[in-house]
């Protein structure tokens, strides 16, 4: 059961990232974005990550996503769609992702033998998965907590300052 | 049996799509949905890792990285908005104000 969650989700999860970065439409292009962030929050709940995932979903596709639609409604699209979509230097790019890719494989082949299946065992579960990450959150990581909220902060002034006319 | 493994493995490929829509892509807002896509790789190994070795750590990190991720939207944005009322462009092949 659960590798056929994993390999339906991993499935729709590559087709609409590909499906992303090949459209024509940016707005199809950000319907596609979503689909492939709401299978990644579904391989969340399978990694039993209940809060990561629910914040997967209500930050990413429920504020990211809706602000990158506006954004493409105010911005006029119609004249960038007739130009030629990629850009000249395409075939370099590709081959330096494959580049990449290829140098990651070898990376994780290589530290392949310290992922064998000798996972720690899963402990019996004494509370939820959002009580743990809370408590981890207000006791571990409390000033990272507070400079996250401190950032959020200052990138919404800042948003606010480049977008508004004139202050 | 699913393993950690076949969690890297699909993160890789996530990714190495993201790195293709940001290096091919002139729209700006394109370019910035393939970034989300690399950054939402990143997530899913943390959280693989997280479930591996039984440490939440992994998971509050990627709760900082959707922060982040929101943060980088919001200005992101702003950007984008802002050179659309002064360039009326959103081609990346066209902003070269600061290239040599």
């Amino acid at each position: 059961m659960e590798a056929f969650l994993f390999y339906t989700l991993a499935a729709i999860l590559v087709t609409f990232a590909i499906l992303t970065v090949t459209a024509h439409n940016p707005v199809r292009s950000a319907v596609y974005l979503i689909s492939a962030l709401l299978s990644v929050a579904g391989l969340f709940f399978l990694l039993r990550a209940e809060f990561v995932g629910a914040v997967q979903i209500l930050v990413y596709v429920g504020g990211i996503m809706v602000l990158v639609l506006f954004v493409i409604m105010l911005v006029r699209v119609g004249e960038a769609e007739r130009q030629p979509r990629a850009s000249r230097r395409w075939k370099t790019a590709v081959a330096l992702a494959v580049v990449l890719a290829v140098e990651l494989g070898v990376l994780m082949v290589r530290g392949g033998a310290s992922l064998q299946p000798s996972a720690v065992p899963r402990p019996a579960q004494t509370v939820g998965n959002t009580q743990a990450v809370g408590f981890m959150l207000y006791n571990d990581y409390l000033l990272a907590f507070e400079i996250a909220s401190v950032l959020l902060l200052v990138a919404l002034v800042g948003a606010v300052v480049l977008a508004k006319k004139e202050l | 049996m699913i393993t950690t493994s076949h969690y890297l493995v699909l993160s890789l490929i996530v990714f190495t799509v993201g790195v293709v829509g940001v290096l091919t892509r002139r729209n700006v807002i394109i370019v910035f949905m393939s970034i989300e896509l690399m950054l939402n790789a990143v997530n899913l190994n943390l959280v693989a890792f997280s479930d591996r070795l039984q440490d939440l750590a992994g998971q509050v990190f990627s709760v900082f990285v959707i922060t982040v991720a929101a943060a980088e939207a919001a200005v992101g944005l702003g950007i984008v908005i802002a050179l659309y009322r002064n360039r009326e462009t959103v081609n990346v092949d066209e902003i070269d104000l600061m290239k040599w």
